[in-house]
């Protein structure tokens, strides 16, 4: 074993390559429950150079390599594997250009999400990705898990902003994919292979993104119920009757008043589910759509929908939308996010389901999530020192798992799999899928240096 | 799934067993689901990007300190008073974490273990928390002393003829962050009960502070006639002593608890009651976030832990009581003579946002006073660096800290800079004296007071 840390002290300013017992403690985990690891060394790499001399060293000397944005991924993706090199890029956070011509941003890797979604704003475009920890999450974290948020619906997922990318290859060496153009069919999209690829083929070190014109009105309104099917019924006769609002997010009885404890911002106690509908666009068009879904709300069953008054009561209601994951961690001491995902016709059946399960397994469930997309977040909120009760957890992860399967639809809508979904992927990809993956994953790091020990073993 | 695997390849930690730590509710520690959403509202991490200097880096450190898994070394030491104790993250956090009660255990840790100790850290500590601050006679009599250096000629003759060189570098540099001393004491100044006019609306006990006391007595005279013009009886025990905020922050859990006591006796004392008073009304941001904590400190207290309880109840914020008082609108303007009116910013004290959750009150308060705009202050809630004596311990994360502080106000164009904690004063006043700017720190009790005394003249 080489002396890891001098050696890389001599490419990388020594400050910048932790080692300290206390250093490797606050690297060890991302936003997942229970997931723990133990790298041999923490580099902040500051360039691109630094990045592909890193990735060189370990290459030749056998070490692996976890890229990490700010931790906050939900799938153990950035939890380092005990004796790897953590490859943290918070540091390379420059925003390069904006091109107010063709409508692309091209940033560092390691810029908050949040601040692309800024400078968009402030040049009068969207940047419309925006995950539940966009104020913190790295825009290159984003990219290698894919991520989603709550515009999902109309404006799609962070796939479809990237336009292009430079990489790291396992080797240490530099390549640059995708351009500006809005077409392009120049061989292969191999940005494609790297958007989701969760660190295991390549660190992705810059980015080149998409953005639109801002949507010139919006309107925000809250529909309440005391039923949660109804919410889905809602969210499937929306879609039915052809309309695409921005956002259709929903919450049950237990995660609004989680969200209401900490935002304190009067949502309905009382409610079993509450949805939260935005519609964007030109303001005729808003309000049209807006009317339709307060109708279609009360035909099924809400029992109050209101209009948010202005932009900061609509601003108000997302943020505390985005804060329902770590509000539900309020109850209990251990709370596992779940990220199940079916196509939006079985949205009523799938909850069903979740209720069902938490009830013969005597467990406590809160579920919210991105209805519009089908995507839930059924989350056990339980005691990981309850050996009995995890054991509980464990099957009826499984069994809303193999159901949302069953329906046609994915164990992971929009967290990824990293080490959390692994032991499900097989069963809800097959194994043609997997063979086809491993392939690949062989291909473009043929040591497995890569985030070793992720998506796949 | 992954299991925690921390023992093998960390680097020792040469250091000492926790014994708060260690103690403390396991539930208080796993509250925090490292979610990271608390990362982008703390100082000391905004600065520096690196995990260990973020509330979800050090509540992991202190995780692994009370599991054993990491001792009380001087890193983990260092670390924990590098934090600055904002508590943004608190205000940050929707899983609710109890980030007050983990820090100081952490620090209560870090003094009973010693890992920091030296001996010029430990006679300091000693001079100041166990003696000047625990004895009101004391630390009067150094306030004295330095008035006298003040008003006599003797800081013109060493600052002309450069002879403050002379002194010992600690001093030196502490030299010019001293605040300006108060020829009176609030004692002086405020009689010990004093009556309104008209029969009373509400009876309460004025707490005179320490460092108001010395620096500030004329904001405790203001605090008072605001509360005689809104009719209220005032208690002001004598002599009083430090609300403990002090010891309670820096690891001498014991002298806190000592210095509640007394605070508890003086205010029966002159009250005849606590029950005889509807509240107990602080100035100081900072005091009163510890003030309300009183129950928690003496609840294994059994001849205090009912009285605790009493106190913690009725103690209030001078806002938070007034408006919830329903506060006399002072009639008198501060426009300047042509009428245009005085353009005050707010700057929020941590602990009164963050400690207290109080935000909205005082600049209602500000917003009721004739003749006055209130222009909103950027980034109004992130710390000035002030942070109890953090300022001494830290110079340089201090000043960068007032460097953007000082930077927003400037942004604002205001003429008067409002706030409600002692220390912000101490250390917006050194910022306005660094950068020669005239504008005015003032506590908005001091403003709202010369409206209402103009109402008289």
């Amino acid at each position: 074993m080489p002396n890891l840390v001098q050696d890389i002290s001599a490419f990388i300013a020594p400050e910048r390559v932790l080692h300290s017992r206390e250093d490797l403690l606050a690297y060890g985990y991302d936003g997942t429950a229970a997931l723990h690891g133990v790298a041999a060394a923490v580099v902040m790499a500051r360039t691109t150079a630094e990045v592909q001399a890193l990735v060189k060293y370990c290459a030749e000397h056998g070490i692996a390599v976890v890229g990490r944005g700010s931790g906050t991924g939900l799938s153990g993706g950035s939890v380092p594997s005990n004796g790897c090199v953590v490859l943290c890029l918070t540091q390379m956070d420059k925003v390069l250009e904006l091109d107010e011509k063709n409508l692309t941003i091209l940033v560092e890797c390691g810029v908050i999400t949040a601040k692309v979604a800024e400078i968009a704003d402030g040049a009068g475009l969207l940047y419309p990705p925006d995950p539940g920890s966009m104020r913190i999450s790295t825009i290159g974290g984003n990219v290698a898990e894919n991520s989603g948020g709550l515009r999902g619906l109309k404006y799609g997922i962070t796939r479809d902003y990237v336009m292009g990318m430079e990489v790291v290859l396992a080797d240490g060496s530099l390549v640059w994919l995708g351009n500006k153009c809005v077409k392009d069919v120049a061989g292969y999209s191999m940005k494609d292979i790297f958007i989701g690829s969760e660190g295991t083929l390549g660190i992705i070190t810059k980015i080149l993104l998409k953005l639109v014109p801002r949507p010139q009105a919006k309107k925000t309104m809250l529909a309440t119920y005391s039923r949660m099917d109804a919410a889905a019924d809602t969210v499937s006769a929306i879609i039915a009757a052809k309309i695409i609002p921005c956002t259709l997010e929903f919450l049950d009885k237990i995660t609004l008043n989680c969200v209401e404890d900490y935002a304190k911002i009067g949502l309905p106690r009382d409610a079993e589910a509450i949805l939260l509908m935005e519609a964007d666009g030109h303001p005729a068009a808003v309000e049209d759509q807006a009317a339709k879904m307060v109708e279609i709300a009360k035909q099924c069953g809400a029992t109050d929908v209101q209009i948010a008054r202005d932009a900061d009561e609509a601003t108000r209601l997302a943020s505390a939308r985005r804060t329902a994951f770590s509000a539900l961690a309020r109850v209990s001491p251990t709370t596992i996010l779940e990220d199940a995902t079916v196509p939006r016709s079985e949205l009523a059946k799938m909850i069903r389901f979740v209720q069902e399960v938490g009830v013969r397994h005597r467990l406590k469930i809160g579920t919210f999530g991105h209805m519009g997309d089908g995507n839930l977040h059924p989350t056990f909120l339980t005691d990981e020192k309850n050996l009995d009760e995890m054991a509980r957890v464990e099957i009826a992860m499984k069994e809303i798992f193999d159901f949302a399967i069953s329906l046609g639809g994915t164990i992971t809508g929009e967290h990824g799999v990293g080490l959390a979904k692994k032991p499900f992927l097989p069963a809800a990809i097959g194994e043609a899928s997997l063979g086809l993956m491993k392939k690949l994953k062989a291909a473009l790091d043929p040591k497995g240096i890569l985030n070793p020990g992720k998506i796949f073993d | 799934m992954h299991s925690p695997t921390l023992e093998s390849p960390l680097p020792p930690s040469p250091g000492a067993k926790s014994v708060y730590l260690k103690d403390l509710d396991f539930g208080v520690l796993a509250q925090c689901i490292h979610c990271g959403l608390c990362l982008p509202t703390c100082p000391t991490y905004d600065d520096t990007k690196l995990e260990r200097h973020s509330p979800r880096g050090r509540i992991q450190l202190m995780k692994n300190v009370a599991e054993g898994r990491l001792d009380v070394t001087p890193t983990f030491a260092e670390e924990m008073y590098f934090c600055l104790g904002c508590l943004a993250c608190e205000t940050a956090c929707p899983a609710g974490v109890d980030y007050t009660r983990m820090f100081e255990e952490a620090r209560g840790d870090i003094e009973r273990t010693g890992v920091l100790n030296t001996e010029s850290r430990s006679w300091i500590r000693g001079l100041l928390l166990r003696g000047v601050f625990t004895r009101p006679w004391l630390l009067r009599l150094i306030g004295r002393g330095m008035y006298l250096y003040q008003t006599s000629g003797a800081e013109w003759l060493m600052r002309k003829f450069g002879l403050i060189r002379l002194a010992p570098k600690n001093l030196r540099e502490l030299e010019p962050l001293a605040p300006r001393i108060r020829p009176d004491f609030s004692d002086d100044l405020i009689s010990e009960i004093e009556t309104p006019d008209a029969k009373a609306r509400a009876r309460v006990g004025m707490l005179t502070g320490c460092v108001q006391d010395l620096t500030y007595s004329h904001v405790n005279r203001d605090t008072v006639d605001v509360l005689l013009a809104n009719g209220c009886e005032v208690v002001t025990p004598r002599m009083q002593h430090c609300c403990g905020s002090l010891h309670g922050h820096n690891g001498e859990i014991e002298i806190a608890k000592d210095m509640a006591r007394r605070n508890i006796d003086a205010m029966e004392r002159s009250a005849g009651s606590l029950d005889d008073l509807d509240a107990i009304l602080t100035n100081a941001g900072g005091c009163g976030s510890h003030l309300k904590n009183y129950d928690h400190l003496l609840h294994d207290d059994p001849r205090y832990a009912a009285r605790a309880v009493q106190w913690s109840g009725k103690v209030k914020d001078i806002h938070e009581f007034l408006i919830s008082l329903g506060v006399v609108k002072p009639t008198h303007s501060l426009a300047e003579p042509n009428g245009k009116p005085l353009e005050i910013t707010y700057h929020e004290s941590c602990h009164l946002c963050h400690g207290q959750k109080i935000t909205k009150q005082p600049r209602d308060l500000l917003k009721l006073i004739p003749g006055v705009k209130l222009i909103e202050l950027p980034e109004s809630s992130w710390c000035c660096g002030s942070a109890g004596v953090y300022n001494i311990t830290q110079p340089e994360m201090s000043m960068k800290l007032l460097e953007r502080k000082m930077g927003n106000i400037a942004k604002t164009k205001a003429s008067v800079v409002a706030n409600g904690n002692p220390g912000c004063s101490v250390q917006l006043e050194f910022g306005t004296r660094k950068h020669g700017n005239d504008v005015e720190i003032a506590h908005p009790m001091t403003l709202l007071a010369r409206s209402y005394r103009g109402e008289r003249q």
